[in-house]
C-alpha cells in the first residue's frame, strides 16, 4: 500500500518535471485559455443588449449571472477536459507503446491518472494567477457573492468528482482504441455530445424539454454545469444531492466500463498479436 | 530445473487481406478477408540458468514472436511455456518483476526528461531497496561510461547513448532473465562492441540468463554460446555456432595460389569458381570430396600454396535463411494458387 502510494508519488513529480520542460509552450496554452471566455462575454452582452438589456434575465440568467456562469464553467472545465487523454490511449495502442503496461509491473489506468494529476496540478499552479486576476476583475459579477460553507464543499465534491469523470469517460473511449485502432471520428461525436449537454456553451436549463429532463439524466453535465450551478446556488437541497450522488453513480460506472475496457482489450491485443 | 521451459508452443495471427486498388477497398468494409499467418509453430526448447542463447533467423521467422510470447505481451494459440515456473502471459507482478525485454526500436525512457528520472521511476515501479537501487546504478553505469550523461534529456542523447540507458533501465531491478530483441540495430561498429563487451561482462558475473536475437552475427559471436535458428516458425537449429557450419554446409573451400602462367581457366571441372585474382582463386567442392580434388590439382596444376577451409559462417547462415524463404515463397504461391481456385 505505502509502496503503492510512494510510486503514485513519483509518476506524479516526473509527469510534473516533464510538463515544465517546455516551459514556453506550457505558459502559453495555459493563458491562452482564457481567451474563449472573453470572446463568450462579448457575445452574450450582444445576446442580452438586443434582447432588451442586461437587466432582463434570458432563461433565467441575468447579464451578469451568465458571466459568472461561464466564469466557473471555465473553473469546472479545468477539472475535467482532459486534453489528449483518449487520442494518447489510442496512440499508444496504435503503437504499440501499450505493451510496456504488459511488460513492467503498473497499471495503465493508474499510470495515467497520475500522470493527469500532475498535469492538472502543473496547470493550476501557474493558472492560479491569471484565474485570481479574472475572478478579481470579474467580482461584481457574482450577484450572491462566496457560497455558503456546505455549498462550497459540495461544489468542491462536484469539481473532484467532475475530474474523475472526464478521465474514466475519455479513458473508456481512448480504450476503445483496442478494436478499433483509429477513435477520432468516435472522439469527434464524444465531443460534439460533450460540448451541447456539457453546458460550456450555454445553461443548460435553457434547453426546452425533452432535452431538459435528458440532460438531467446524462454524465455531460457534471463536466460543467453542474459544479457552475452549484457554486451560483442555483442547484440546492434535495436537487443538489441528488446531483451528487447521481454524479458518483457516473464515476463508478465509467470506472468499471474503463476497467472492462482495459482488460478485455489487453486479452484482445495480446491474443491478436501485440 | 530449467529456467525457461518450452514446449510446442505456437501462435497465429489473423491478418486481414487488403487486395489492390479502389473497389477492393470499398468491399473491404463489408467483407474482409482473413488470412491466418503462423508466426511461431509449435517450438520446444529449454534454456538452463545462466544460459546466453542467440535467436537467429530471416525477418518474419519467429524470433521477436518468441520473445514476446516470454515476456506475456501476448498468448499463444496452443503450447506452454514457463520461465522461472511462471506461465509468462497471466502477467504476475511477481514474474514482471524478475525479467526484462530490451527492445533496440522501442523506446521506454521519458524522451524529455534525463535518464536518471526514468530510472528513479523505474525504482519505484519495481520496488528496488534505494541502496540496491545506489549501487546497481552506478555500477551500470560506471560500466556503460555513461554516468556523465545522466543528468541530461534523452532526447539529446546518441542512438548508442541511449541504447546504453535503456539497457541500465532493464537491468536496475536485477532480472534474473532478460529477453533482447536486436538491442544494436543501427548502432555504429564502437557502440556494439561496447555493448557487447558490456553484456557479456554483466552476464557472467551476475549469472542472469539472456535470450538474444540479433541480425548482427559479431553480436552472437562474441556473446552466445548457444544459437538457435528459427525459420518460419519452428527451430532448424540448436547447439554451438560453430556447428551450424557442419550442419548446413557440406561444402569446403580451397583456396590455392599458383605459378606464373598457369592455367586458371580450366578450375572449374574441379568445382564451384568463387573468384579468380591470378596468382590466387577460390574454389568451392563438396566437403566429401576434398581429398580426391586435392589430389587432382596437385598433380595438374603448378601449386605454390594451398588452404582448405570452411566457408565463412555468415555465407553459410544466409545460405540456410535462402532455402528456407525460397521454400516459403513456393508456400505463399500455393496458397495464392488455391485462394484463386
Amino acid at each position: 500500500m505505502l509502496a503503492g502510494a510512494r510510486t503514485w508519488f513519483m509518476i506524479v513529480r516526473i509527469s510534473l518535471e516533464e510538463r515544465l520542460a517546455y516551459r514556453g509552450d506550457f505558459a502559453l496554452g495555459t493563458l491562452m485559455r482564457f481567451l474563449p471566455i472573453v470572446t463568450q462575454i462579448f457575445l452574450w452582452y450582444a445576446i442580452f443588449t438586443a434582447q432588451g438589456g442586461a437587466d432582463r434575465p434570458l432563461f433565467g440568467y441575468t447579464y451578469t449571472e451568465m458571466v459568472a456562469y461561464f466564469l466557473m464553467t471555465m473553473v469546472a472545465r479545468a477539472f475535467s477536459s482532459m486534453p489528449g487523454l483518449a487520442s494518447g490511449i489510442a496512440r499508444q495502442i496504435r503503437e504499440g507503446e501499450v505493451k510496456k503496461f504488459l511488460i513492467q509491473p503498473i497499471d495503465m489506468l493508474n499510470y495515467l491518472l497520475a500522470t493527469r494529476v500532475a498535469h492538472k496540478g502543473a496547470y493550476y499552479t501557474i493558472a492560479i494567477g491569471p484565474f485570481v486576476l479574472v475572478f478579481y476583475l470579474c467580482r461584481d459579477y457574482f450577484a450572491t457573492g462566496f457560497p455558503p460553507w456546505p455549498t462550497f464543499l459540495a461544489f468542491l465534491a462536484s469539481l473532484v468528482l467532475g475530474f474523475l469523470l472526464g478521465f474514466f469517460m475519455e479513458a473508456s473511449i481512448g480504450l476503445i482504441g483496442f478494436w478499433f485502432l483509429e477513435i477520432s471520428s468516435l472522439l469527434f461525436v464524444y465531443m460534439l455530445f460533450s460540448f451541447f449537454l456539457s453546458g460550456h456553451m450555454f445553461p443548460l436549463t435553457m434547453l426546452p424539454e425533452p432535452w431538459q429532463t435528458i440532460v438531467v439524466y446524462s454524465p455531460f453535465q457534471y463536466l460543467a454545469f453542474f459544479p457552475a450551478a452549484v457554486f451560483l446556488q442555483k442547484v440546492q437541497g434535495a436537487e443538489l444531492v441528488r446531483g451528487l450522488v447521481m454524479e458518483v453513480f457516473w464515476v463508478v460506472l465509467f470506472y468499471v466500463s474503463a476497467r472492462m475496457l482495459y482488460r478485455r482489450g489487453v486479452n484482445r491485443y495480446s491474443g491478436f498479436g501485440g | 530445473m530449467a529456467i525457461i521451459e518450452i514446449e510446442n508452443l505456437a501462435k497465429s495471427y489473423r491478418i486481414y487481406q487488403k487486395s489492390e486498388g479502389l473497389w477492393a477497398a470499398i468491399k473491404g468494409i463489408v467483407n474482409r478477408k482473413y488470412k491466418d499467418v503462423d508466426a511461431v509453430r509449435g517450438i520446444d526448447l529449454t534454456v538452463e540458468q545462466g544460459e546466453f542463447v542467440a535467436f537467429l533467423g530471416p525477418n518474419g521467422a519467429g524470433k521477436t514472436t518468441t520473445l514476446k510470447l516470454l515476456s506475456g505481451v501476448i498468448t499463444p494459440s496452443s503450447g506452454t511455456a514457463r520461465v522461472m515456473g511462471y506461465v509468462p502471459w497471466k502477467r504476475e507482478d511477481a514474474y514482471r518483476r524478475r525479467f526484462a525485454l530490451v527492445m533496440g526500436q522501442k523506446n521506454q525512457l521519458w524522451w524529455d526528461l534525463p535518464a536518471q528520472e526514468s530510472f528513479r521511476l523505474h525504482q519505484q515501479i519495481y520496488r528496488v531497496d534505494p541502496d540496491q537501487f545506489d549501487r546497481t546504478r552506478d555500477e551500470l553505469t560506471d560500466l556503460l561510461d555513461v554516468t556523465r550523461l545522466l543528468k541530461q534529456p534523452v532526447r539529446e542523447l546518441s542512438l548508442g547513448e541511449r541504447m546504453k540507458m535503456e539497457l541500465i533501465a532493464a537491468m536496475l531491478h536485477s532480472p534474473d532473465v532478460l529477453f533482447l530483441d536486436e538491442p544494436t540495430i543501427g548502432l555504429d561498429v564502437v557502440a556494439q562492441h561496447n555493448i557487447q563487451k558490456f553484456l557479456k561482462f554483466y552476464q557472467q558475473k551476475r549469472k542472469i540468463t539472456i535470450l538474444l536475437t540479433s541480425h548482427y552475427m559479431k553480436d552472437v559471436a562474441a556473446l552466445c554460446q548457444r544459437v538457435v535458428i528459427i525459420a518460419q516458425g519452428v527451430i532448424k537449429y540448436d547447439g554451438s555456432l560453430a556447428g551450424i557450419v557442419d550442419k548446413f554446409s557440406g561444402h569446403k573451400v580451397i583456396s590455392l595460389q599458383l605459378a606464373d602462367q598457369a592455367r586458371f581457366d580450366d578450375l572449374d571441372r574441379f568445382g564451384q569458381v568463387l573468384e579468380v585474382v591470378p596468382p590466387k582463386a577460390k574454389i568451392r567442392i563438396p566437403r566429401a570430396q576434398v581429398a580426391r580434388v586435392l589430389a587432382e590439382l596437385l598433380a595438374s596444376h603448378p601449386v605454390e600454396d594451398i588452404g582448405v577451409e570452411d566457408p565463412p559462417l555468415e555465407e553459410v547462415i544466409a545460405e540456410v535463411f535462402s532455402q528456407v524463404d525460397h521454400r516459403e515463397a513456393t508456400q505463399e504461391e500455393i496458397l495464392a494458387a488455391a485462394e484463386k481456385a
